[in-house]
């Protein structure tokens, strides 16, 4: 008798398992072995004179956005709800990290709390999820493009608010993010993740830590919201995704699951937040950075990644995460636009942040126009070619 | 008294500008059911297109305006030819990101080709002022409000009374059986982003020109843009009358409490005038949420 595999589905257990081909068991154990290891690559301390810790921390904020991009897909690739709000709640969970976790405003000692790292991951888990779901309540009168404008109205508020709030968030000074040394035990074992660590003997930094720290968690939420789609949940958020009324008629509760992809997604986006404050370590509430273009960043993630798999946020988080630090690198080398970048910002003429923007945007457009199911659907293309091979299809 | 007039002054001629510019979301919408967030481009790409003509080649301002508003148009038809036809029957929020990556492009564009423009543009009012009994009114701010209405109007006269105009409502209402009737969808799609663009122009140039608290010629008018969503909500997505009306409110709100409420209501601050227009958007949604002029859309289950 033929083994289950993704062409051979003999059983509701057969179509649920998580890794179903040797292929992807072994994939699985290379991803395993490749988080532990890179960080000891990347990094100046143990490779001096390379260009180590700059790649890890293009790989934290991967992690990081990898994070919010997993949860706003489950909201908008999965369920069908696009939303432009996601910045909103990132600024939630990042200041709510700054208050509980020792973050300092300008010219003042500590304020707020200081706990620990878990605790106020979790906090900005919860109240990001509360906060979701009080938001989610409007959104079931409203679909599509009101729901779209509506959360983008929901960043602008966020932002005043946060300009408001001075005692939480310091106003327009910003907070100085929880100090990265932020020690925890794991089983009586110290260990001084955001500081300095050690890992196979080597001294690693608190950049190495974010990596380890975001990655790990790429997989613990990912783990979540895989879980949550092969299920019975999430059919029915995929029924409420594909025509609301059906599902609501072969008796998908909508109030139940378009606010619960809401709550949910807005929790991952509050830890997202958080991590993200940690990452930035020093946040000022402005437009530049909790305004609609983070918001826009996440959405153009996913679309590039690839809307409604699960590892097509992960993808397009590594790829849009790395551009602009790719592009900052080797502006003056790439061909075409080599001759004509300026690295002066008083000159006038194509300077390396507007010529990172541009290569954005056009990525956003051709991968819609021509590639609609994005860098996964790249993928399942090169894995139905070799499937087929030597035949066409 | 006087100061409320004023700012009435001010606040009339923000709103036409953002009635302008909704009236451009409108329009695309109508036709294609599309929300376009590069509007905003086009306002600052026009204002910008409006400097280039008058400082450096020196053309006069109308003329300036008239090339302005035929290039974005030009630009407005394209984008929709090019690249949002192929998008027909993908979801919504593929559409809006499209526009949103069109929108992302203006930015660096504009800063690459024009950097720091010295000065903003010259209109033909520069900063004169006319005198109503006690009110000062800003020459600008009255040319707006009049220039908005005479491109409103002309609108309206073109949707009303003309066969372009039908065939307009036809799609809106339609698109199969206005293509039954023999009326060119595709043409009402690249017609609907062409006069977008051109008003968007109007709007921009207006800023630009020192019309409403408004921040000069720079790249954060496309803020503006940003800020005209809740006139559409306001007046409801598919009714172009709402959306001016839904403008001159919103616009009307925003200037009123940026004069009144950092003096009366100190704890909520200046920046409170930025987010008012949002304010009474999610206010609007609460009581209708299909705004005060727009279609619902019912479905029963």
């Amino acid at each position: 008798m033929a083994r289950a595999n993704r062409g051979m589905v003999r059983s509701y257990a057969d179509d649920l398992r998580l890794f179903p081909t040797w292929t992807k068991r072994g994939f699985l154990v290379v991803l395993a072995a490749v988080y532990l290891l890179l960080p000891l690559v990347l990094n100046e301390d143990v490779w001096p004179g390379g260009n180590g810790d700059l790649w890890a921390n293009v790989l934290a904020l991967a992690g990081i956005t990898a994070i919010g991009a997993i949860g706003l897909n489950l909201l908008t690739g999965y369920t069908g709800q696009p939303s432009l709000g996601h910045a909103a709640f990132i600024g939630l969970g990042a200041f709510t990290a700054g208050y509980l976790g020792g973050g300092r405003l300008l010219g003042t000692p500590p304020h707020g709390y200081n706990l620990n790292l878990w605790v106020y991951l979790l906090v900005a888990m919860v109240l990001g999820g509360a906060v979701g779901f009080v938001i989610g309540l409007p959104a079931l009168r409203l679909r599509g493009n009101y729901l779209v404008i509506v959360t983008l109205g929901l960043v602008y508020l966020a932002l005043y608010l946060w300009q408001k709030w001075t005692t939480v968030t310091g106003g327009n000074a910003g907070t100085a993010m929880p100090p990265r040394a932020s020690v925890f035990d794991i089983g009586g074992h110290r260990l001084d993740l955001l500081g300095k660590f050690d890992v196979f003997g080597q001294t690693m930094g608190p950049k190495q830590g974010l990596m380890y720290l975001a990655w790990g968690l790429v997989a613990v939420v990912a783990l979540l919201v895989k879980n949550i789609v092969r299920t019975r949940p999430g059919r029915a958020l995929q029924a409420v995704r594909d025509r609301d009324v059906a599902a609501e008629v072969v008796g998908v509760s909508l109030f139940r699951y378009k606010i619960g992809a809401f709550v949910i997604s807005s929790a991952i986006a509050g830890l997202c937040g958080a991590l993200y404050g940690l990452y930035l370590g020093y946040l000022t509430p402005d437009e530049s950075s909790l305004g609609i273009t983070l918001s826009i960043t996440f959405l153009a993630i996913i679309v590039v990644g690839g809307i409604g798999t699960m590892y097509g946020p992960i993808l397009g988080a590594v790829l849009v995460g790395a551009l602009p630090k790719l592009i900052d690198q080797y502006a003056t080398s790439l061909p075409l636009v080599s001759g004509i970048v300026v690295t002066d910002p008083s000159k006038s003429g194509l300077s390396k942040g507007a010529l990172s923007t541009i290569i954005y945007a056009l990525l956003i457009i051709i991968f819609l126009v021509f590639e609609p199911r994005g860098l996964a659907g790249i993928w399942r293309r090169i894995q139905a070619y070799f499937r087929s091979w030597p035949f066409r299809y | 008294m006087t100061k409320f007039l004023s700012l009435l002054g001010d606040g009339l001629a923000l709103g036409a500008v953002y009635a302008l510019v909704a009236l451009g979301f409108v329009v695309i919408y109508r036709a294609t059911r599309v929300i376009n967030f590069a509007q905003g481009g086009l306002v600052v790409f026009g204002a910008f297109l409006v400097y280039q003509g008058e400082h450096t080649w020196g053309l006069g301002f109308w003329v300036s305006v008239v090339f302005a508003m035929a290039c974005c148009a030009a630009i407005g038809a394209a984008f929709e030819a090019l690249v949002l036809r192929r998008m027909i029957g993908q979801p919504i929020f593929a559409i809006i990101l499209i526009t949103i990556g069109l929108f992302l492009l203006v930015e660096p564009v504009t800063t690459t080709v024009w950097h720091n423009p010295p000065g903003g543009i010259a209109t033909p009012w520069k900063l004169h002022t006319v005198k109503l009994g006690d009110v000062r009114l800003l020459q600008v701010n009255i040319a707006t409000v009049v220039l908005g209405a005479v491109v409103l109007g002309a609108f309206f006269l073109l949707f009303r009374y003309t066969r372009v105009g039908l065939a307009m409502r036809a799609t809106a209402v339609d698109q199969e059986a206005a293509l039954a009737q023999g009326i060119s969808v595709r043409q009402i799609f690249a017609l609907s982003w062409a006069i977008a663009g051109a008003v968007a122009v109007v709007g921009g140039m207006m800023l630009a020109g020192g019309a409403g608290p408004a921040p000069g010629l720079s790249v954060s008018l496309s803020l503006i843009a940003l800020r005209a969503f809740p006139a559409i909500i306001l007046g409801g997505l598919d009714s172009p009358g709402g959306a001016v009306i839904g403008g001159l409110v919103i616009g009307v709100a925003q200037v009123m409490t940026g004069g009144y409420v950092p003096a009366e209501v100190p704890a909520l601050g200046a920046q409170f005038a930025d987010v008012v227009p949002y304010v009474i958007m999610f206010l609007v949604l609460l009581v209708r949420p299909y705004g005060l002029f727009g279609t619902a859309e019912v479905e029963r289950v």
